[in-house]
């Protein structure tokens, strides 16, 4: 088995083919970095991963004179590392023989740390100390690694560099140009990932800068991923400079509700406002991006129009009605709406709900009556599914990088499962859309009302009893008896599954505003269950109820790691 | 755990003598401290007739200072926000105005309110400021008629500033040697 050496530490690395910094991570050991990205092609342009080579061979190891970039250098068996951390060994592990001409002249280590210190003093020579004003401050890369690898004092004793900031870069991203110190990881994300090319670096040496053609401004539609992957605070999200102090907000591990592909997302949120969403890597969702409507499509969250409280339509007019009298009410009517005509009665199950919800509200309809039939609600789909890396006519190209799906709600798959399993069929809404009908359970959740005003007919006929639970008013709300607030993919905890039948568990990053519940604690409570949900204890009993979901345990959520795309 | 008899130290009562048991030089001693301080310079301050003159590192009314141009000095930058033990410092930031841009002013406070009822007068907020925008000032007397008016904002702590620098009771600096660079136009500009 093919074996190489960190810091004295032995790891087999199989066929893989790795670099010193995979190696060094496969060990335990960091090497810090910022132009190498796991999906990104190989520059060593930071020179911030400089670690120490060499080769074991009949039981001697040579190492190399200078120090090595280590995202550029290829490890292979008898492959030896020593990162500028090898004082920090584990010194259980035997010392390997080390060639004493070699760490006569440096201590093993000393030479890796000296240029890593060098390097960062290099990159900071025109990067200015705008810290305070800076939105990266608090997760930049250069401060972190100037805290831990660099000098505390700068030498500059000449005037810095300061070219002037783009702020015409793209209408959602801003250059801060002084700020960059030209890892072009952003240049290489718009050639190899988007495949779109915006971006390119124009001047040399000193006056390098991260630029865009003529007329030619960074808009496509995974531009936001170089914000996350700039690692200093040189391109800054429009949508979110200034908004917040990093330190502030409160990251839980999401899944985007934008699209069927169900991207891995941190949400980023203070004091139940969420402020940022961000990708994490995943490989078995998306891999490390996620597009702009993901990205920027939380606004719907936050929006002055949602609904906020349960409302019930008095002589035309929308009231605000109270849960504790409303609940016993609906349970009321729906309890009657079954016993005259219990065919007639349908509960629109939305795309958008968790996989929880979706179990607890069809148990509590299929619970009034067998004869009750629950609904698969409209799933809105628009236009293809949009491939990238484009060319430069804007044409799809293979391999395929990222994929936009055309259907834009997350949960189509996980729904439909829970319906076959409770009525053994799915029944799409548009084949009860223009029966008359006598009651309907209307749940929603649509982020974007224009989606769902355009699949609901326009000669649909409005039941005599209709609940509409949405966040927005849309067709549907405007001729219901009953208004429930819904709530966002933030302000709940859930299951999500995507188009490859993936399922992923999220967390909740806010509370749902004012007087809204979460449509698993409103079946709960329809249910005629006590006390508040434990969405844990639901996800067990679905696992056991629907074969589907028999791998979902409430472990399947994965850790939160702080790691960067 | 009781308390063990070795760890126990008796003292007896002094014995009073004649002389002592009089109780006249004790007397004497009180009223000598009594006649000294009516011959004495007078301490008692009439407040608030006669206003006191505070030390200038005194920890009284905050106020945010300008810059040369007679801007607001704050980059909103949230330190002092952060540093806040009370939570008393809601700030709002935005985008510098275009013209405040030209001298590498990149974000300002657009709004900037101070709770002063549920501020301690602690001082962290001027340590923590990195430009030095934020300070307290020697004004103690602080009152109002209702709770809304001692909530400060922007233009109030701004005249402040007015009213002290007028008045010649500018606090002493926190700290020593020139302010951080965000606070410092940059070279070319000046």
């Amino acid at each position: 088995m093919p074996t190489v050496y960190v810091n004295d530490k032995p790891v087999e690395i199989g066929t893989k083919r790795l670099n010193c910094v995979q190696v060094a991570e496969l060990a335990g050991v960091f090497v810090p970095h910022y132009c190498w990205h796991e999906a990104l092609s190989v520059v060593a342009s930071c020179r911030m991963c400089l670690v120490e080579v060499g080769d074991l061979k009949d039981g001697k190891v040579t190492m190399q004179s200078k120090v090595l970039p280590g995202c550029q250098t290829p490890v292979k068996d008898g492959t030896v590392i020593v990162t500028g951390e090898y004082d920090k060994r584990d010194k259980s592990l035997p010392v390997l023989p080390y060639d004493p001409g070699y760490t006569k002249i440096a201590p093993l280590g000393d030479r890796a740390k000296k240029s890593q210190a060098d390097t960062l003093e290099g990159l900071l020579i025109n990067h200015p100390l705008d810290c305070p004003v800076c939105d990266k401050a608090g997760e930049c890369k250069l401060q972190d690694f100037s805290y831990k690898y660099g000098r505390s004092e700068s030498r500059m004793v000449d005037v810095k560099n300061t070219p002037p900031n783009k702020p015409q870069l793209s209408s959602k991203i801003t250059l801060f140009t002084d700020r960059c110190i030209m890892c072009t990881r952003c240049v290489r994300f718009t050639r190899e990932i988007s495949g779109t090319a915006e971006l390119y670096v124009s001047g040399r040496g000193h006056h390098e800068e991260i630029d865009v053609f003529p007329g030619r401004p960074l808009e496509n539609k995974l531009a936001g991923n170089v914000v996350d992957l700039c690692p200093v605070g040189a391109l800054g999200s429009k949508d979110f400079l200034y908004k917040q102090r990093v330190w502030y907000l409160k990251t839980v591990d999401g899944v985007c509700n934008r699209c069927s592909t169900g991207c891995s997302t941190y949400v980023d949120a203070n004091k139940d406002i969420v402020y940022r969403i961000r990708g994490r890597h995943n490989p078995q969702a998306q891999g490390h991006f996620i597009c702009d409507e993901g990205r920027y499509g939380y606004h719907h969250a936050n929006s002055g129009e949602r609904f906020v409280r349960p409302m019930l339509k008095t002589e035309g007019k929308f009231k605000p009605a109270v849960w504790s009298s409303l609940l016993p009410q609906l349970k009321q009517e729906f309890g009657d709406a079954v016993k005259t005509n219990a065919r007639g009665t349908v509960a629109v199950l939305s795309p958008f709900l968790t996989v929880e919800e979706a179990f607890l509200l069809g148990a509590y309809f299929k619970s009034l009556s067998n004869d009750v039939r629950l609904v698969m609600g409209p799933v809105p789909v628009i236009g293809e599914n949009d491939t990238y890396p484009k060319n430069t006519r804007g044409e799809s190209v293979e391999p395929v990088q990222f994929t936009i799906r055309g259907e834009k709600a997350p949960n189509r798959i996980g729904v439909e499962a829970v319906l076959n399993q409770l009525q053994g069929e799915v029944i799409a809404f548009t084949s009860i859309a223009k029966e008359s009908l006598f009651a309907m359970w209307f749940s929603g959740g649509y982020p974007d009302k224009s989606h769902l005003d355009a699949l609901v007919p326009t000669d649909w006929k409005t039941p005599a009893l209709l609940v509409a639970q949405d966040l927005l008013p849309t067709i549907i709300t405007a001729s219901a008896q009953y208004i429930l607030p819904a709530t966002t993919g933030f302000e709940k905890d859930g299951t999500f599954v995507n188009h490859a039948n993936y399922m992923q568990t999220f967390g909740r990053a806010a509370r749902p505003p004012q007087e809204a519940r979460t449509e698993l604690q409103l079946a709960f409570d329809l249910l005629g269950r006590k006390g508040l949900v434990q969405p844990d204890a639901i996800r067990k009993e679905l696992a056991k109820a629907v074969p589907f979901f028999g791998a979902l345990a409430p472990e399947t959520r994965i850790a939160l790691e702080t790691a960067q795309v | 755990m009781p308390i063990a008899e070795s760890e126990v130290t008796w003292v007896q009562e002094t014995k009073l003598g004649l002389w002592e048991q009089l109780y006249i030089p004790a007397l004497i001693d009180g009223l000598k401290t009594t006649l000294g301080h009516m011959v004495s310079r007078k301490v008692t301050e009439q407040y608030p007739e006669q206003e006191p003159k505070m030390p200038l590192n005194y920890r009284g009314v905050h106020r945010l200072n300008r810059d040369a141009a007679g801007r607001v000095k704050c980059v909103a930058c949230y330190m002092c926000a952060t540093a806040c033990p009370a939570h008393c410092i809601d700030i709002v930031a935005a985008p510098a105005p275009a013209e405040w841009q030209k001298d590498g002013r990149e974000k300002y406070p657009e709004t900037f309110v101070i709770d002063e009822l549920r501020c301690i007068y602690c001082g962290m907020c001027e340590e923590a400021c990195p430009v030095d925008a934020i300070e307290l000032t020697t004004l103690y007397d602080l009152t109002g008629f209702s709770r809304e008016q001692m909530v400060f904002d922007k233009e109030k702590l701004l005249s402040v500033f007015d009213t002290t620098t007028k008045a010649g009771t500018d606090p002493v600096r926190t700290q020593a040697g020139p302010l951080g660079a965000a606070s410092e136009v940059p070279p070319e500009v000046k």
